[in-house]
C-alpha cells in the first residue's frame, strides 16, 4: 500500500477579492523522496502550500498531510512539518544562531538542546561565521540557507518548499540542493514548488504540473515527457544531395517517411527504441554508401511538456 | 496513514528527541512558555538594536525640558503648585501612550515579513505572539518609568505620599501600557508595514496626548474642551498618579476628576477588552 505524504481532493480556494486560486485541486504525493509542484506565476502552487502548511484556509475539498487531517488536525499537521516560503522566515534584528535557538525552543526544545542543534545546522549550512550576525546583514544565499536550517531543526515529516532557490547564486543553490538530498536520506518527504524545470528534472521523484488552480499532469519526469511525444532521433548527412537516399533507406527501415529539413541536411523521426534505432539506423546509411556528420536522440525537455501542458489557455 | 509519522520519530536526532520538559507538557504551561520564549525575543531586539529605545526616550525627555523649562513659567497650575511638578506625571503617561508606536511597528514588522508564517506553521501556542509582546512591553515600560523617574528627581520633580502609593501609581501605568500593548498590536496588524506605521499611530496619539490634562490642566480650557480631556483616558490615569504621587493639579471636582482611580483601572480594562480579542482576530485571520 501506497503512503502519501500530501494528499489534496478537490480543493477550492477562492480570495476575498474573487479570483479563484485553487480550482479543484487533487495530488497525491507519496511519501519519501522529493515531489516537485512545477507551474508559472500565479498557477497557485504557493496558495496550495500555504494550505497544507495550515496558513491559509480553504473554501471546499479535503487536505490531508503527514496522515493528520489539515482542517480537523492543524495542530498535528504543524507539529510534523516544516515550511520555507518564498521570503526568508527569519528575524532580522536577530544573530543566525539566536534565530535556529528562538525556533528550537518554539518547537520546545530543551534550552541546551537547542543551543546543540543550532550550531549543527550552522555547521551544515556553512553559516558558523556568520553565526553571531544578525540575519539583516546576510546576502539572499545566507538568508536562504537560515531560513532552511530553521526548517530542519526537528527533522519535519513533510518540508514545504516554496521556490527554494530562485534568486540564489549556483553555489548556493547547490547547497540547498545537497541539504534537502539528505533531509530526504533522513526520511523526509520534501514538497516543493518551482518555476524551473530543471530544479524539477533534477531534484522530483514526480512532479505535478500546476496550472489555473488544478494539477494538469502528474508523473515522473520521464513519463511526462513521454506524454508529448516519443523520442526523436536526428540525424544530419555530410552531403545535402543525398538527403533524399538517406530518407529512402531510414522510410525501409522504419516502414514511415521521415521528416527532412534540406537546409540543415537533416533528418528527424520519432523512435521508440532510441539507441537501438540510431545504432541500427547509422549502420545502414553506412551500407548505402551516405556519410552521417552527425547524430543524436533527443529526449523531449520538460519546458517542452511545461509549455505544452500549460500553454493552451495563455 | 501512520507511515511517515513513524518515519520521523525514527530520524529525529539526538539533540531534537529529548522530551519538552515537564513544564511544558499541558496545554496552557505551553502557552506560558512559548509566550516568555517570545519575550526574551523582543527583548533580544533591545539589546541588538537599542537605538529604536533611545528614541522612544528621547521623545519624553524633551517634552520635560522643552514643557517645564520653556513654556513652563508660563503655565498655571489650578491650586498652586510648580509646573514641572504637575507636568512629569503627565509625561510618564504620554510615554505610555507613545509606546503604541513601539508595540504597532515591532507587530508590523513580524507580520509584514515572513517570520509570521513561520510562526504559524510552527506547533507553538497561537497565542505566544501577541502574549510575549505585550510582557515585553511591561518589562520596556518599567525600564522607561524607571529612568523617567530619575529625570523627574533631577529637574525637581518628587513624590510625597509614601513609597506604596507611588509604587500604585507606578502600577497604574503597566495597566495602561498593557492596554496599550493591544491597541498597538490590532493596528500593527492591520498595517502590515513597518513604515507606515507611524503614519496611523501618531496622528492617533497625539490628539489623545494634546487633548488630555497631560500639559494643561482642563479647568484653563473651553468648556467642551476640558469636558473632553476630563473623560480622556489618558487623563484618567494622569489624574490618578498625580494623586497617588501628592502631585499638584487636581482642583476640578468633576465626576471623572473625582473618580480618577477608578476610571484608571477602568478604562485600560475596557480597552483590553475590546482590543485583546481583536487582535487575536487579526491574528487568526491573517491566513485569508
Amino acid at each position: 500500500m501506497t503512503t502519501y505524504a500530501v494528499v489534496a481532493e478537490g480543493l477550492l480556494k477562492r480570495y476575498r477579492g474573487g479570483a479563484t486560486a485553487l480550482d479543484g485541486f487533487d495530488l497525491h504525493a507519496p511519501a519519501g523522496g522529493i515531489y516537485g509542484l512545477l507551474g508559472p506565476n500565479g498557477a497557485g502552487k504557493t496558495t496550495a502550500v500555504r494550505v497544507f502548511a495550515t496558513l491559509l484556509r480553504f473554501d471546499a475539498g479535503r487536505a490531508e498531510v503527514a496522515g493528520a487531517d489539515v482542517r480537523s488536525q492543524p495542530e498535528l499537521v504543524r507539529d510534523r512539518i516544516a515550511l520555507t516560503g518564498q521570503y526568508a522566515a527569519v528575524d532580522e534584528v536577530l544573530s543566525g544562531r539566536q534565530n535556529l535557538v528562538l525556533f528550537g525552543r518554539l518547537q520546545h526544545l530543551a534550552a541546551r538542546d537547542a543551543r546543540r542543534r543550532a550550531d549543527e545546522l550552522l555547521e551544515q549550512f556553512a553559516l558558523t561565521d556568520a553565526a553571531g550576525r544578525s540575519a539583516a546583514e546576510y546576502s539572499g544565499g545566507m538568508r536562504r540557507r537560515l531560513d532552511l536550517a530553521a526548517s530542519m531543526i526537528r527533522r519535519p515529516s513533510v518540508l514545504f518548499l516554496d521556490e527554494p532557490t530562485t534568486g540564489l547564486d549556483p553555489r548556493s543553490r547547490n547547497q540547498v540542493w545537497e541539504a534537502l538530498r539528505s533531509l530526504v536520506a533522513d526520511g523526509t518527504t520534501v514538497l516543493l514548488t518551482t518555476q524551473y524545470l530543471e530544479e524539477a528534472d533534477q531534484l522530483a521523484a514526480r512532479v505535478a504540473v500546476v496550472d489555473a488552480g488544478r494539477v494538469v499532469a502528474e508523473g515522473t519526469p520521464r513519463e511526462l515527457k513521454a506524454t508529448i511525444g516519443a523520442d526523436r532521433l536526428e540525424i544530419v548527412v555530410e552531403d545535402g544531395g543525398r538527403l533524399a537516399d538517406a530518407a529512402a533507406v531510414v522510410a525501409g527501415l522504419t516502414g514511415a517517411a521521415p521528416d527532412t529539413d534540406p537546409d540543415g541536411r537533416r533528418l528527424r523521426m520519432p523512435v521508440t527504441d532510441g539507441v537501438g534505432a540510431l545504432v541500427g539506423t547509422v549502420r545502414a546509411l553506412q551500407d548505402a554508401g551516405i556519410t552521417v556528420s552527425d547524430v543524436g536522440v533527443h529526449r523531449p525537455t520538460l519546458d517542452e511538456v511545461f509549455l505544452e501542458l500549460t500553454g493552451a489557455n495563455r | 496513514m501512520t507511515g511517515p509519522t513513524t518515519v520521523v520519530r525514527d530520524a529525529v536526532p539526538d539533540g531534537a528527541r529529548t522530551p519538552a520538559s515537564p513544564a511544558v507538557t499541558t496545554h496552557r504551561g505551553r502557552a506560558v512558555a512559548d509566550g516568555l520564549v517570545m519575550t526574551g525575543r523582543y527583548l533580544r531586539h533591545v539589546v541588538r538594536a537599542p537605538e529604536e529605545i533611545i528614541i522612544y526616550f528621547s521623545l519624553p525627555i524633551m517634552f520635560v525640558l522643552v514643557f517645564g523649562y520653556v513654556f513652563g513659567s508660563g503655565m498655571q497650575v489650578p491650586g498652586g503648585g510648580g509646573y514641572r511638578e504637575f507636568l512629569l506625571p503627565g509625561v510618564f503617561v504620554m510615554t505610555m501612550l507613545y509606546g503604541i508606536g513601539a508595540t504597532a511597528t515591532g507587530i508590523a514588522t513580524d507580520t509584514g515579513r515572513g517570520v509570521v508564517d513561520r510562526f504559524r506553521s510552527m506547533p507553538m501556542a497561537r497565542s505566544a505572539l501577541m502574549t510575549g509582546r505585550a510582557l515585553a512591553d511591561q518589562v520596556r515600560a518599567m525600564l522607561e518609568v524607571t529612568v523617567l523617574v530619575v529625570c523627574g528627581l533631577l529637574v525637581g520633580w518628587d513624590w510625597h505620599r509614601g513609597i506604596g502609593n507611588a509604587l500604585l501609581a507606578v502600577g497604574l501605568l503597566l495597566l495602561l501600557r498593557l492596554a496599550l500593548s493591544w491597541v498597538g498590536m490590532v493596528f500593527g496588524m492591520l498595517t502590515p508595514n513597518p513604515d507606515t506605521v507611524s503614519v496611523i499611530v501618531f496622528p492617533l496619539a497625539f490628539p489623545l496626548s494634546a487633548l488630555s490634562n497631560i500639559f494643561v490642566a482642563p479647568q484653563l480650557m473651553p468648556e467642551w474642551l476640558g469636558a473632553i480631556s476630563e473623560w480622556n483616558p489618558i487623563s484618567a490615569t494622569t489624574t490618578a498618579i498625580r494623586e497617588l504621587f501628592g502631585n499638584p493639579g487636581l482642583g476640578s471636582d468633576s465626576w471623572p476628576a473625582e473618580n480618577a482611580l477608578l476610571l484608571a483601572v477602568a478604562w485600560p480594562v475596557a480597552l483590553i477588552a475590546i482590543f485583546a480579542p481583536l487582535a487575536v482576530h487579526r491574528y487568526r485571520s491573517l491566513g485569508r
